[in-house]
């Protein structure tokens, strides 16, 4: 799909979704996925956005926003009410990541979930430094950061795994967003930025 | 006015007044057998008739929307930092109209009024009027004016309510409904303090059981004090300190009951100036409708029901200090179309300045309302 003005991960996100579904996109931003989904594959929905500036954004796009505190939680919304819950590089500045996954699969069928790997061979790289990683898709120090709860594409997996959850597709990708060569043999080390399609399991 | 005329005034307007004779069957059981609307507009309506975009009014306001009586009025309409050439409701684009709601004391017919076929007022006979018969009364303007479908009503507190109300009652002849700053029904402290204002107006010795015009006195005292009451409430906490504080108008405390605090001064201004342009009746009966107002009542208290036939994109607004119409009920309302699936935005919007934040041009508020506008499709 042709989408321009997408990054590579929402455009593998867009790939993901079916024509014609009800999507939520928590933490939406600009709003700038949902009004591509909106346009090129008839998506209905809502974004859920903090920053006012966003709101405005979105608003401008026609895109439906809702103005809220993710960490507040979801109880607005009916189980099953969507076809997939989308979030994009938020999982990890959330107060409760483990119980956010845990609602967005409570009102979607299916989640997308992308966040930062930690496990990229240039934190593992500053790590053995001794040093917190400061990178170019982790640009934040330790005391000035957004990003509460990071975790590695393993770290991920395991909780999917404790969850009961299962993993219907990953990718990833590194900082310019493009897919990343040799992704397949060690993602834990090569991806940047992690990509997840999940579902609850039976 | 100010001179030369501010480019983005709507300038000098003048009321408008259309009279029904069609009987108007109300809620209560009355039927009124004609009415007079008090109404403005602003702007143009388009070939296609459809840019019109319908202003509701909250408890004490009128037709007056924007712009000037005279060229030596002081005071513009009361949401003209809003509606005007280039303001968040631009009179470029859009034809706005706004009606002083039946049982007003300002334009529309009310207890001021005089009865058909007779020499006296209606008084305290006015039969008490909600927001659905205020809708049923404006859709005959509707009519009237050529509008077949709203491209938005819009509308705060009380009028917020009245947005709703239309898109619940009329659902193919709104397009839009902006709702700010208001609730699904009035909360339990919301209708105690209705009741506060209700008692100060009708104890004092001079309501007359409602008939005071015939004893050519008005009940100012209790008018005075509902509109103080009602004022406090308006406001938050943190933005009375900031105004007043505990500051002295004498820099001393007097020991007696004159006026001591800031804040009692500015209360008796507020309250004497309301009593010089409003009238008790139309105050007692606008409580009444906000009261009453409950759509979902009738749908098992689940006001989801109560939306389900609703076809608008809503874009419902709240402010982070209002305790009268706090954003938790605005949020009510934004459950209630989500379950839906009705298009919906909601912005809950950062302000100290407490429920009268929806009349005030702060800068987020306005951009969301002009970014939201400029989606509202319209024929050239």
């Amino acid at each position: 799909m042709n989408m321009a003005g997408l990054r590579a991960e929402q455009a593998l996100i867009a790939d993901w979704i079916t024509a014609g579904s009800r999507v939520l996109d928590l933490g939406c931003g600009d709003g700038q996925l949902l009004a591509a989904l909106a346009e090129h594959k008839g998506v209905t929905g809502y974004g859920i956005e903090i920053d006012p500036d966003n709101i405005v954004s979105c608003i401008k796009r026609g895109v439906n926003v809702i103005h809220s505190d993710l960490d507040a939680g979801l109880s607005e919304f009916d189980p099953e009410s969507f076809d997939f819950v989308i979030m994009t590089q938020t999982l990890q500045a959330t107060r409760f990541p483990h119980e956010l996954i845990d609602e967005m699969l409570r009102i979607g069928r299916q989640s997308i979930v992308t966040f930062p790997n930690m496990g990229h061979w240039k934190c593992r790289a500053q790590f053995l430094l001794g040093r917190m990683p400061v990178t170019r898709h982790l640009p934040h120090t330790w005391y000035d950061t957004p990003n509460i709860h990071m975790c590695t594409l393993s770290d991920f997996e395991d909780l999917c795994a404790e969850k009961h959850l299962e993993v219907l597709a990953r990718a990833a990708v590194d900082s310019k967003h493009r897919a990343v060569p040799g992704m397949g043999l060690w993602p834990n080390l090569l991806a940047e930025i992690a990509v997840y399609r999940i579902r609850r399991r039976g | 006015m100010p001179e030369p005329k501010p480019a983005d005034s709507v300038g000098l307007v003048v009321p408008q007044f259309r009279h029904f004779d069609e009987p108007l069957a109300l809620d209560c059981g009355v039927t009124l057998p004609a009415y007079d609307l008090c109404y403005e507009t602003y702007g143009a309506l388009n070939a296609a008739g459809d840019n019109a975009v319908l202003v509701c009014h909250a408890l004490s306001g009128d037709a007056h929307a924007a712009g000037y009586h005279e060229e030596d009025s002081r005071k513009p309409g009361w949401w003209d930092n809003c509606i005007g050439p280039g303001k968040p409701l631009d009179t470029n684009r859009f034809f706005v109209v706004c009606a002083n709601n039946l049982g007003g004391c300002n334009g529309s017919t009310g207890p001021l009024a005089v009865k058909p076929h007779s020499e006296k007022r209606y008084g305290p006979d006015f039969p008490i009027v909600t927001v659905r018969d205020w809708v049923r009364s404006q859709v005959r303007l509707a009519d009237v004016l050529g509008v077949k479908q709203w491209a938005a009503v819009m509308g705060g507190s009380l009028g917020g309510m009245q947005v709703l109300q239309w898109t619940i009652d009329f659902p193919d002849r709104v397009r839009h409904a902006v709702v700010i700053a208001a609730a699904p029904r009035l909360s339990t402290q919301n209708i105690a303090f209705n009741e506060v204002a209700r008692q100060a107006i009708r104890s004092d010795p001079e309501f007359h059981d409602g008939h005071y015009v015939e004893h050519g006195v008005m009940p100012e005292r209790g008018l005075r004090l509902a509109r103080m009451v009602g004022h406090i409430t308006y406001l938050s906490d943190d933005v009375l300190h900031a105004k007043f504080g505990r500051e002295l108008r004498d820099g001393k405390i007097n020991f007696n009951f004159g006026v001591e605090f800031q804040i009692e001064s500015y209360l008796r201004y507020q309250g004497e100036s309301f009593v010089n342009r409003f009238d008790a009746n139309t105050y007692l009966l606008m409580t009444k409708s906000l009261d009453y107002f409950d759509p979902a009542a009738e749908y098992g208290d689940d006001l989801t029901r109560a939306l389900a036939s609703c076809q608008a994109s809503y874009l419902v607004i709240s402010f982070s200090s209002d305790w009268r119409f706090s954003p938790k009920r605005s949020r009510e309302i934004v459950r209630a179309l989500l379950d839906n699936d009705l298009d919906v935005s909601y912005v809950d919007i950062e302000s100290e300045l407490g429920h009268d934040s929806f009349l005030l041009p702060i800068a987020q508020y306005h951009e969301v309302l002009r970014a939201y506008f400029d989606r509202v499709r319209t024929s050239p």
